[in-house]
Parts: structure tokens; sequence; C-alpha cells
């Protein structure tokens, strides 16, 4: 489903990423771990692509296709989707709004028609009661004032909501408090299934007791300098990332 | 002959036309007025009030100032600038001339009718004695120049103890009967004890020839009434607009002034609001949203004199291309004005390098047991909120006018007409140029 091809970006000609190479097939579940400033989140925003990064050499292929000349939203409508470290709070615009336009503006980009209210009202509740959300919290503004939890679960939310083809987590297990992580994971396994796929960007092992990953790379420095199966984690999180430098 | 000078000659010719009392009180005003203005002069760059402004650009048309204004106009033409989801009450002027036919006013709880006529009947001798030119007096030229030909507008008097059961909306249409025209409608709006009423008030230039509209309103709000009073400014681009209005309010009276100003050439609103008793609450709230040359100037002032009152102001700007938006918030506490709680905010975004905000917000404050803030930010569309939309899929464009939606949505929850509220909302679409299929 994806490939990465040696690709190097870099952010105000300061080169980030050197040289990343990796394959995901559906149905798969990938993970990058790896100390802070190694580059993870970059990759998660070059896959998206956040145009503050350059890509210098490489590329990023989905499907098939090249994504390098597709702005972010063409990319989310080809079926990528980033599931925010940080995600932005937006006063004003409610989740259920929020959601709509981009379920509408997605399948405006796929050539279909936009969903009618009432196929929308169905698929919102449908989604909310898979994730365990509120509907009252469907009504408040987008992130605002929302917990680390919360801000969280909107972003699986919206997930769930977009089935997109490729989920990319990155830290979603930052801020989370265990009972909060859980849900999170429950999201995403559910939604997991033989024609998508996930990759999990995570400093610690912690998320992946939840969300088991069929392959786990270290990053540092710009570069995978190691894969292996779901048991790398674990020596990861025993040994830190020092002996593999 | 420059436009002074035209204005100045013209004003005997205007009084002798008929129609205009020569013995009444309002003909001594007028003559007052127009040496005023003669004095005076209009405004230039030189003037404090005026330093980010320039009429300049308006002086040089050689404006027709008494429009034959005989051109028919039927209701298909201007259906779509009224607010025709609810009912109300509509005083439709067209090129400064009362239309009957055009029009739904009352006689019946209230008077919602016609300055001329509340000017020249004996009936309404006392309002127009107690009221007419009292706070717009003395207090800046184009109000002076305004006064002396003031004839027409509308005269909105509510009894105590009166909720006026409609909206009323007050629209000026100019034709384009002559290539440029000025405007100088006069408004009078006199709220009794208790009452209730919200008005709508909106300048429509129907054609492409310049108009140049010099408006003034009174407002008096008596003890605990309430007004809420809407401003759409979405004229075309070359319609300028003067809009001074001036209200002051009595003990335990509220009153909202939000102005939606979205088109026209240049606007320039003078709002001033003057606290005559205790516990008086003053709103003054404000979206601008301008493009290519335009330029909107709100100058706004709140004069607290006694204790206990509050004001709060919200003004909104979101500026495109060349366009000027101009800020100057003025609060005044005077000594004896203890206790008060003057609020002030401006927020402006800057879309494009060629925008330009002059804001200024100026707090003058006599009395020490009082709290007043006020908060200024300028900025520009946050890139990463941005790319968070786009990642969700929604396009560049359609992501920058759900954030501008967004900034501008607390000016906009503030309507109190749920209808004004939807057409307000639809108006910021679509100058944000955009189709987001719901409302906020």
């Amino acid at each position: 489903m994806l490939q990465v091809k040696n690709l190097h970006a870099s952010i105000n000609d300061k080169e980030i990423l050197k040289g990343i190479n990796l394959e995901i097939k559906a149905g798969e579940v990938h993970a990058i771990m790896g100390p802070n400033g190694s580059g993870k989140s970059t990759l998660s925003a070059v896959i998206a692509g956040k145009e503050e990064y350059e890509v210098t050499e490489g590329s990023v292929i989905l499907n098939g296709e090249d994504l390098s000349d597709f702005a972010p939203e063409e990319r989310a409508h080809k079926g990528v989707f980033l599931s925010f470290q940080y995600p932005v709070e937006i006063p004003g615009v409610t989740v259920t709004n929020f959601i709509k336009t981009a379920i509408n503006e997605t399948r405006k980009g796929r050539g279909l028609e936009e969903l009618p209210a009432k196929e929308m009202l169905k698929l919102i509740r449908e989604k909310a009661d898979l994730l365990e959300i509120d509907r009252k919290f469907l009504s408040r503004s987008l992130n605002e004032g929302f917990s680390g939890g919360e801000k969280k679960r909107n972003e699986i939310f919206q997930m769930a909501m977009l089935e997109p083809k490729l989920a990319i987590l990155d830290e979603t297990d930052s801020g989370l408090d265990i009972d909060a992580l859980k849900v999170v994971a429950n999201g995403v396994n559910k939604l997991k299934n033989k024609d998508n796929a996930v990759l999990v960007i995570t400093h610690y092992q912690r998320l992946l007791e939840y969300i088991v990953p069929d392959f786990v790379h270290v990053l540092h420095n710009g570069k995978i300098v190691k894969s292996g199966g779901k048991e790398l984690a674990l020596e990861l999180e025993e040994k830190g990332y020092d002996w593999l430098k | 002959m420059d436009l002074k000078e035209k204005l100045v000659s013209s004003f005997l010719a205007f009084e002798n036309k008929g129609g205009l009392d020569l013995d009444s009180n309002v003909h001594t005003l007028r003559l007052k007025a127009i040496q005023n203005f003669e004095n005076e002069g209009f405004p230039s760059k030189k003037d404090e009030e005026w330093k980010y402004t320039s009429l300049k650009p308006l002086l040089k048309h050689d404006f027709s100032l008494f429009p034959s204004g005989e051109k028919s106009v039927g209701f298909k033409n201007i259906e779509e600038y009224l607010i025709n989801e609810i009912e109300s009450y509509k005083l439709i002027f067209i090129d400064g001339v009362f239309s009957s036919f055009l029009s739904t006013t009352t006689h019946d709880e209230c008077d919602v009718c016609v300055l001329s006529s509340a000017l020249t009947r004996p009936k309404y001798k006392m309002i127009v004695d107690n009221y007419f030119n009292t706070i717009a007096k003395g207090n800046n030229s184009l109000a002076e120049l305004n006064t002396a030909f003031a004839v027409e507008g509308a005269f909105i008097n509510i009894p105590k103890n009166t909720i006026v059961p409609k909206p009323i909306q007050i629209i000026n249409f100019s034709t384009g009967s002559e290539k440029e025209v000025m405007l100088q409608p006069r408004n009078l709006v006199v709220v009794g004890e208790n009452s209730h009423v919200q008005i709508i008030e909106r300048h429509q230039n129907l054609s492409k020839n310049t108009t140049l509209t010099n408006s003034v309103t009174e407002i008096f709000v008596h003890k605990r009434a309430i007004i809420d009073y809407y401003k759409i400014q979405n004229d075309t681009d070359d319609s300028s607009l003067i809009d001074s209005t001036f209200v002051s309010q009595k003990q335990q009276s509220v009153a909202s002034v939000s102005t939606f100003s979205f088109g026209g050439k240049i606007i320039r609103n003078n709002l001033e609001f003057y606290q005559e008793g205790e516990h008086i609450n003053s709103n003054l709230n404000g979206i601008s949203i301008l493009s290519d040359k335009q330029h909107v100037d709100n100058h706004t002032l709140v004069n607290h004199k006694f204790p206990n009152c509050e004001s709060h102001e919200l003004y909104k700007g979101i500026y495109a291309d060349k366009s000027v938006g101009v800020f100057n918030g003025k609060v005044i506490v005077q000594q004896a004005a203890q206790k008060t709680n003057a609020f002030q905010q401006n927020n402006s975004i800057l879309i494009d390098d060629g925008a330009t905000i002059n804001a200024k917000p100026q707090l003058e404050i006599f009395a020490d047991d009082v709290k007043c803030s006020h908060g200024c930010t300028i900025g520009q569309l946050d890139e990463s909120a941005l790319f968070y939309m786009q990642s969700r899929g929604i396009p560049k464009k359609e992501a920058k006018a759900l954030l501008l939606y967004a900034f501008a949505n607390d000016v906009v929850e503030k309507i109190k007409i749920p209808q004004l509220k939807t057409r307000i909302t639809k108006l910021i679409a679509k100058n944000l140029g955009v189709d987001l299929g719901f409302e906020l």
C-alpha cells in the first residue's frame, strides 16, 4: 500500500530525513520508534504533505501513485490520514460541523455527491457510539478546552468517519492516562481491517501493548537503523536507544 | 466649485424649496449647523480623528445634492436586500425620498414613520424639540452638515412599556438616477422606559453610479429600555458611507449596536455612547471583512459618566488584498464613574501583505475604582491549523474560510434575530468566497 523510497526531507535547509525506506502492505500495522529529534514526526508530516518540508530526494508512493505533487487535502482524499500529536483548537466550529465539512470535501475530491444530511447524522452517531463518545461532545467547539484524552479520542473519531486507507498515528499516546489510552487503542483496533494499514509513531512501547504491530522500525538521526517484529519494541523498552546508535 | 462651497451655497435654495417650516426651532438648528459646517469644513488628515482616513477621493465628485428621486423601484428590485424571512416594519427610502408603497409603517402602539412628518406635525413637536439634534449638535462637522440638510429619515418613537413586536428595517436605496449623488438621511429613535426595540439599518446602491451617504442617527434609550441596533454595510465598490450614530442612555438601559462592514469604497463609522445614569450596559460589536482597496474606519466612543455601568466592545477585522482597516476605540471613565466595568477588544487578521490595519485603543480613566481592559491583536492565519484541516481533506481555500468564520463567530453569536444571523452568516461566506453548507 505505502512505499517510502530513499526519502530525504529538510526544513529551512536542515536535512531531517536522510534516506528512509519503508514498505507497508494492506492489513499491516507498523510502528516507528525512536528518540526525540530522530525525525518521527517529520516523517508523518512529510507523508501527509506538510508544505514547510521540502522533499529533496526519494518518494512516497501510495497504491502505486507518487504523492509528491499532491496537496495535503488531495492526499487525504486518496486515503491518507494523520492523527496529530497536538490537535489544533478551532473555536467556533463544532466537532459535527468540522467532520461534516471534512467528509463532504473528501467526497467532492473523490467525485462523489455530498452525503445527505440524514445519512451523515446516522454515520456520526454510529461512529460516536463505536468510540463511546458522548453526543454532547459533538456539539462542542473542535478541540477547544478538550482534555488530552478528549483530543486524541476526537482524532480517532475523525479517522473512523473518514475511513482512511493509511492511518498515521503521531504520538497518539502522549498526554494520555492508561484508561484514555485503552479507549483510543480499542477504537483503532475496531477500525483495523485487511484493506487498510496503520503506522504508529511512538516514543514508548506502552501504546504497542494495545495496538500490536506486525513490524517495528527504529528511527535514528533521519534513518531507519533497525527493523524487526513486535519483540523489538520490548527490547527497546528494556535497553533504551543507545545500543543502536 | 468644490463640494463644501456647493453645499453651503445650496442651503438657501434647500430651505426655500418649500415644505420646511421656517419658523420652527429646527430651522434655527439648521441655520446654526450650516454655519458650523462652513466654519469647519470637511475634516482632513491633519485632524487627529481623521489621521488614517482621507475623504479627499470623495470630495472631488460633483455630487447631485437633491436627486429627483422619481425613478420607480419595485419590490422585486429591492427584495434581496431585505430580511423577508421575518415580519417587520419597513422604512424604505429611494434616493432620499420615502416610499410609502414599499414601506410598512405604524402609529398603533408606537410610531414607526418618517422624520419629515415628525418635523412638521404639531403632534410630534415636543419630541422633536426635546431630542432632535441634542447629541449630534456641535459634535463633528459632518454631523453638522447632515443637520443642515436634515429633512428625511426614520422617526421611531416607542412609548414606555412597549415591546415592539417585530424588528424595524430602515433601508436607504440609491437608484443611480443621477451620476453622482450625495444622500443625507437622518434618523431619530426614542425608546421609552421599559420598552424594547430591534432595528436593522442598511444603505444600498442599486446602480454602478457613485453614492456618498452622510448619515446621522440619534438614539435615546430611557430607563430600563433595551435596543438592539444592527448596521449592514455591504454596498457596491462605488458607494461610500459616513455614519455618525449617537446613543444616549438612561439608567439601567441596555443598548447594543452591531456593525457589519463587508462592502463599500470608504466607510467611516462614528459611534458614540453617552451614559446618563447608573447601571447602564453599552455594547459595541463589529465585523469588517474587506478586500480590494476597501477602507473601513470604526471610530467609537464610550463616555462613562456615572457609577456602576458597563461597556463591552468587540471588533473583529479580516483584511485582504490592499484593504485598509482603522479601529479607534476611545473609552472615557469620568471621575464620578466609580465601579465601571469597561472592556474593549479588537482583533484583526491580515490575509495579504498589502493589507493594513491601524488600531488605536484609547482609554482615559479618571476614576480609581474601575475595571477596564483592552486587548488588541493583529495576526495572520495559523498555518498549523490550516495544515490540520487540509489533512482532514478540507482544501486550503475552504480551510481558510472556516478559520475566518470561526474568528468572526463570537460577534455573529451576539446577533439576537435568528434570521438576521443566518443572513449575516451567508454574507460572510459570500465575502470569503465559499459555501460551507452549514451555519455556525
